[in-house]
């Protein structure tokens, strides 16, 4: 479904990614895991087109993605959801779930849209009226996926989604998570939490300075003693 | 000074406060996404002028169509402007971006003195505009009322915009934060092109009712009301549009009280902004109504 082949990206003289292959099927969690720096966020901002690869291809169901502008690719279906969260502190929850559906013109979809999202985090329905920035970092994470999912994506991207959280919420997002997966989305999960991601992903890339070094099935890269050793950290 | 005195002052004192609040919102909401200071604003205000000033004479179409064309008008060379002088440099360091609307500033005066000749000219007021009104013994002309209840409207229209409509949240959205926006789906370039435009419309309105309330044009006539909205967006708190028309409406009215109360200070009134600028930079260096600077990460 989308596939990426041989991505470079250079930071002024520095390699973050050099030659990356990866594939997505439908309905799949596929995660990407690694080290601080190995070059997993730049991974999902060069296939969102916020940085620029110097080399590679991006393709969503044949149609060449490469060099579309930001903006296109969330209309072809793929969103991501930043690193940090990112929701627009100044604006309204609701305003926040309004500007997730953008690209979309159907006002009743929008509607019924965001009628699943605060089923879906009831909190947030709680909350519409109050400005995003009030908002506690587990239920801003919430606001960011709800975000993205506004558009219906095809391709749900979530760049360290429990970062900063405390273990109760990170439990929570995972969760979400797993949810969304068992709804028919298809979501590329970066996490430096490496052990609850191999657990609910079915296939897994290994990421280190630049380069896949291993990739398999989540259950699988969970037994590997090299994953086991480098990023569960378990003793041998 | 009477109370009719104090009444008349106070009437002018509005009227140029709208004035000076339209022209600031140019400033501060390119500020707000830009975070540039678009010194060619003043000169897009003298061109609605000028472009306003031929419609009337030189076609037959009806003074209020002109005044509407004319407007829109500029607010499209406004919207030109961003994308011949700004857009190019977007990725380029901030001082550069200045000094290219620095360029701008000069060339729009440059291009007014040679296309409209150095010479004043004067503004073809509509007959309606001459009326005089006489409230309480106090005579005041009719466009002193015109002034603050065109703004209002225009003002009320913006908040709509800004605050119900999906591309004034996108414009708030960008002002914070471009890449979220991006990945929204918002197309950047297409909310840029409509803050100039927005801007340059509402200066050009502010323009026209100058040009009817000061009726004399010249190319270099937008420098010195920029230069004092710039100051007004910055007494508010640059970036926000409510500061923006308090600034303007300060500015405007304590000017005005300042001739008012003190006629023999009537020289200094240009530098009456300026003074108002420092002690408010001195004593809240985000102005009235501004955040605190936060870097973009």
């Amino acid at each position: 479904m989308l596939k990426v082949s041989d991505l470079h990206v250079h930071y002024g003289g520095i390699n973050a990614l050099r030659g990356i292959d990866i594939t997505i099927e439908e309905n799949q969690i596929v995660t990407l895991i690694g080290a601080n720096g190995a070059g997993k966020s730049s991974t999902l901002r060069a296939i969102m087109g916020l940085v620029e690869k110097s080399q590679g291809k991006i393709e969503y169901n044949g149609e060449d993605l490469t060099n579309l502008p930001t903006k296109d690719i969330v209309k072809k279906g793929i969103v991501m959801v930043p690193e940090g969260r990112r929701v627009f502190a100044d604006l309204t929850v609701e305003e926040n779930l309004i500007l997730g559906a953008y690209t979309r013109k159907d006002s009743n979809g929008i509607r019924s849209e965001m009628k699943r999202v605060y089923e879906m985090f009831p909190r947030l329905k709680e909350r519409s009226w109050q400005k995003a920035g009030t908002l506690s970092g587990g239920e801003q994470q919430m606001l960011a996926v709800g975000r993205a999912l506004m558009i219906q994506p095809k391709v749900l991207m979530m760049d360290e989604p429990s970062l900063g959280l405390a273990p109760l919420l990170v439990k929570d997002i995972f969760e979400i998570i797993s949810m969304l997966h068992s709804q028919g989305n298809t979501i590329l999960l970066v996490e430096q939490n490496a052990k609850k991601a191999l657990e609910i992903a079915d296939y897994a890339y290994v990421l280190e300075t630049g380069e896949l070094v291993l990739e398999g099935l989540g259950s699988d890269l969970l037994k590997d003693s090299k994953v086991q050793e480098a990023y569960l950290g378990e003793a041998k | 000074m009477g109370n009719q005195g104090l009444l008349q002052h106070l009437a002018n004192g509005i009227s140029l406060g709208s004035l000076y609040a339209l022209i600031a919102i140019g400033y501060t909401m390119v500020y707000g996404i830009l975070r540039l200071i678009n010194f060619a604003h003043g000169d897009i205000f003298m061109l609605g002028i000028y472009i306003t000033y031929y419609g009337i004479l030189f076609t037959s179409i009806p003074w209020w169509i002109v005044f509407i064309l004319a407007s829109v008008l500029t607010g499209l060379i406004g919207l030109l402007l961003e994308k011949v002088a700004y857009r190019p440099l977007r990725e380029s360091p901030r001082i550069t971006i200045l000094i290219s609307a620095i360029g701008a500033s000069f060339f729009l005066q440059n291009f007014g003195i040679v296309v409209f000749g150095g010479r004043p000219k004067a503004f073809p007021i509509p007959n309606v505009f001459n009326k005089v009104i006489k409230l309480g013994g106090v005579s005041i002309s009719l466009i002193t009322f015109i002034i603050p209840l065109v703004t209002l409207l225009l003002l009320l229209g913006l908040t709509y915009f800004i605050t119900k409509t999906k591309t004034g949240m996108a414009m708030r959205a960008l002002s914070k934060d471009y890449e979220t926006a991006s990945l929204m789906g918002i197309d950047i370039n297409r909310i840029i092109s409509i803050t100039f435009f927005i801007g340059s419309f509402l200066a050009a309105v502010g323009g026209i009712m100058w040009g009817i309330r000061y009726p004399q044009l010249m190319p270099l006539m937008g420098v010195m009301p920029g230069l004092k909205c710039f100051i007004a967006a910055v007494i508010g708190g640059i970036g926000n549009i409510t500061g923006a028309v308090l600034g303007g409406f300060i500015l405007g009215l304590g000017e005005i009280m300042l001739i008012a109360l003190l006629p023999k200070l009537t020289g200094y009134r240009d530098a009456f902004a300026f003074i108002l600028l420092i002690v408010i930079l001195l004593i809240k260096p985000t102005g009235l109504m501004g955040e605190k600077i936060t870097e973009k990460v």
